[in-house]
């Protein structure tokens, strides 16, 4: 992954966050992330974020795994190693639903737990940049991510009325990496302690 | 606030709509009486008392559950369904009306020892151990009790609560009386569900619907006929916001809401399935015969079609329409959806019910259709009159705002 150049704007009030959003995306900079302590209704609209196609994977893995649960009793059962239990026929299909039904709802569950973690890039020991210390607590932020057409200089000013409690530049890396924080990547950034 | 319309007007369509159906309905029982209820066939007489029996009974059970729904959801301190609140209200004011006729009927069908009840004979019941040894609990007296201690109950409770309620017209003087408002409304709506769980969820079905088969049992039957209904009275109450919705009325009601109904339709429908499906494979697997004589009939007889039709409408339709987001939050979807599940448990009752009375002649024709327009009409026009009679939202609820910013 690359290190790239960001503008992180922070707010303390959620009421400068949503108009502050709307306008930077309107405004054509490009936003990298916005960082909340809690879930937050309607920023995904704000931030222009596309509806999740997770339902869609949950749908079919549930799909999968009925035809896994139905396909391999039928085959045990009928063609493998075909036995008469209670009187039963072979294909006893009101006694596979149960079945049928956990593995629906296994498979749905697990698979979309896993696609989760891959939409979101989470996984044992995956890092990544942090970037302001306080942004799980009470601090609302946004970093917008600086490219080559952008001036930071005017992207710094854009953010003078929108009711931010600081604006400052970083340079970070801007995906994952595994392993842990090292000593360069500064995790408490001491600048943005002494604004606070 | 003071711009919402709070007053509903009957309009003209819904009273010749109303009226319509019941002149239908009349027509119906008449000339099924004269032909059939008056007949000295006891097959033909026990078809027509029948149809008219589990038509009464589903209307009931579903207007009731309207109060049911309120009282629940009241009971969980949710908010989200105030801004219509008034609709499953005013469907519930259905509930004496159509308690009274069902009532009636019930009660006639034991003291009259109608052949729909076979442990209503004296004579069989003596000759018979598992009768007499039912006897302590199917027997006149107590069903008659049960019966008019259930929809006297539900219908005093339900009045109770929907009077109880007007309070919230009112500005309160104080957030003191918000939170006593809020904590009597909870005594109330707990009064009523603690009758509702004894009765519709769990003798009251026995007596009134498992006992047209005296020698067989399900335990799962009382949440059969409850999931049934359930489902159903959902149906209702979103056909009447969708109603509403379209005459102009329940601006504070969208989409958000709408969407909630649509989730609560969806799992409701899997429920009955859980329940459907728990009672049948119980059964299946253990395969003794006085069990399994209930479904025989049902799968291996004449209602074999009704019986899978049933499983489609109810099962494989909610499931695959109504999984996806857009579809729940679409008014023209989810109309087609209420009426489809309104008519499916419809049939479920009729194949409950006729599925034991009418063991091997499929009767499904102009006399079911003509009783469900009667009580149809008479639901309409019911719920009509009690959505006129007070303002269709409750103002001063301290949870209404909460329902008007409702996002899901």
């Amino acid at each position: 992954m690359a290190k790239k150049k960001f503008v992180v704007a922070s707010f303390d009030d959620e009421a400068n966050l949503f108009p502050a959003v709307e306008k930077t995306r309107k405004a054509g900079y490009k936003i990298h992330d916005v960082y909340t302590p809690f879930p937050m209704h309607g920023l995904d609209h704000v931030m222009g974020l596309r509806e999740t196609s997770l339902h869609t994977a949950g749908f079919i893995y549930g799909i999968l795994g009925t035809c896994t649960a139905l396909g391999c009793m039928s085959w045990i059962f009928v063609s493998d190693w075909p036995q008469i239990y209670d009187g039963k026929p072979h294909f006893a299909l009101p006694a596979f639903i149960p079945i049928t039904f956990e593995l629906t709802v296994l498979f749905a569950a697990v698979g979309m737990v896993y696609t989760f973690c891959w939409l979101c890039q989470l996984a044992p020991f995956v890092k990544k940049h942090i970037f302001h210390p306080r942004q799980t607590d009470d601090i609302f932020v946004m970093a917008v991510e600086c490219t080559a057409q952008t001036d930071v200089a005017e992207l710094e000013r854009f953010f003078d009325d929108k009711g931010t409690v600081s604006v400052e530049i970083q340079e970070a890396e801007a995906g994952w990496w595994w392993g842990r924080f090292d000593k360069e990547q500064q995790i408490i950034n001491e600048n943005a302690v002494e604004v606070l | 606030m003071a711009s919402i319309k709070t007053q509903f007007v009957i309009p003209a369509k819904m009273k010749t709509w109303s009226y319509g159906l019941m002149g239908v309905g009349i027509l119906a029982f008449l000339i099924g009486f004269f032909t059939m209820g008056m007949s000295s066939d006891p097959h033909q007489s026990a078809t027509f008392w029948g149809t008219i029996m589990y038509n009464s009974v589903y209307f009931l059970l579903i207007t009731n559950i309207a109060m049911f729904f309120y009282c629940a959801l009241t009971l969980g301190m949710s908010a989200w369904q105030v801004s219509f609140s008034r609709v499953a209200e005013a469907i519930s004011a259905a509930v004496p009306v159509l308690g009274l006729v069902a009532g009636v009927l019930l009660i006639g069908l034991v003291v009259t020892k109608s052949h729909i009840y076979h442990w209503t004979d004296v004579d069989a019941v003596k000759a018979d151990a598992i009768l007499t040894h039912k006897h302590g609990f199917l027997n006149a007296p107590f069903y008659i009790l049960w019966t008019v201690a259930s929809i006297g109950l539900w219908a005093l409770l339900g009045a109770r609560m929907r009077k109880f309620t007007q309070e919230a017209d009112q500005p309160f003087e104080d957030p003191h009386h918000k939170q006593k408002f809020i904590f009597r409304k909870t005594v109330n709506a707990s009064l009523f569900l603690a009758w509702f769980a004894v009765t519709a969820g769990c003798v009251t079905p026995w007596m009134w619907l498992m006992s047209l088969d005296p020698h067989w049992y399900s335990t799962m039957y009382s949440w059969y006929i409850f999931a049934s209904s359930f489902v159903g009275g959902l149906a209702l109450i979103t056909l009447f916001v969708i109603y509403l919705k379209n005459k102009g009325y329940l601006e504070l009601t969208n989409q958000e809401h709408l969407h909630d109904l649509g989730k609560f339709l969806f799992a409701f429908s899997i429920f009955w399935t859980y329940i459907w499906f728990a009672q049948y494979m119980l059964i299946w697997y253990a395969n003794i015969p006085e069990e399994t004589i209930y479904f025989k009939t049902r799968i291996q007889g004449e209602f074999k079609g009704v019986f899978f039709l049933n499983l489609v409408i109810n099962f494989v339709c909610p499931i695959l329409i109504l999984m996806s987001r857009p579809a729940k939050r679409n008014y023209t979807m989810m109309t087609f959806m209420a009426v489809l599940l309104l008519f499916g448990h419809w049939l479920d009752f009729y194949q409950i019910i006729m599925g034991s009375v009418s063991v091997h002649h499929i009767t499904l024709g102009w006399l079911d259709f003509g009783i469900a327009a009667l009580f149809v009409g008479i639901t309409i026009y019911l719920v009509g009159k009690a959505l006129a009679k007070r303002p269709l939202v409750p103002k001063y609820d301290p949870f209404l705002k909460e329902s008007i910013i409702h996002h899901t």
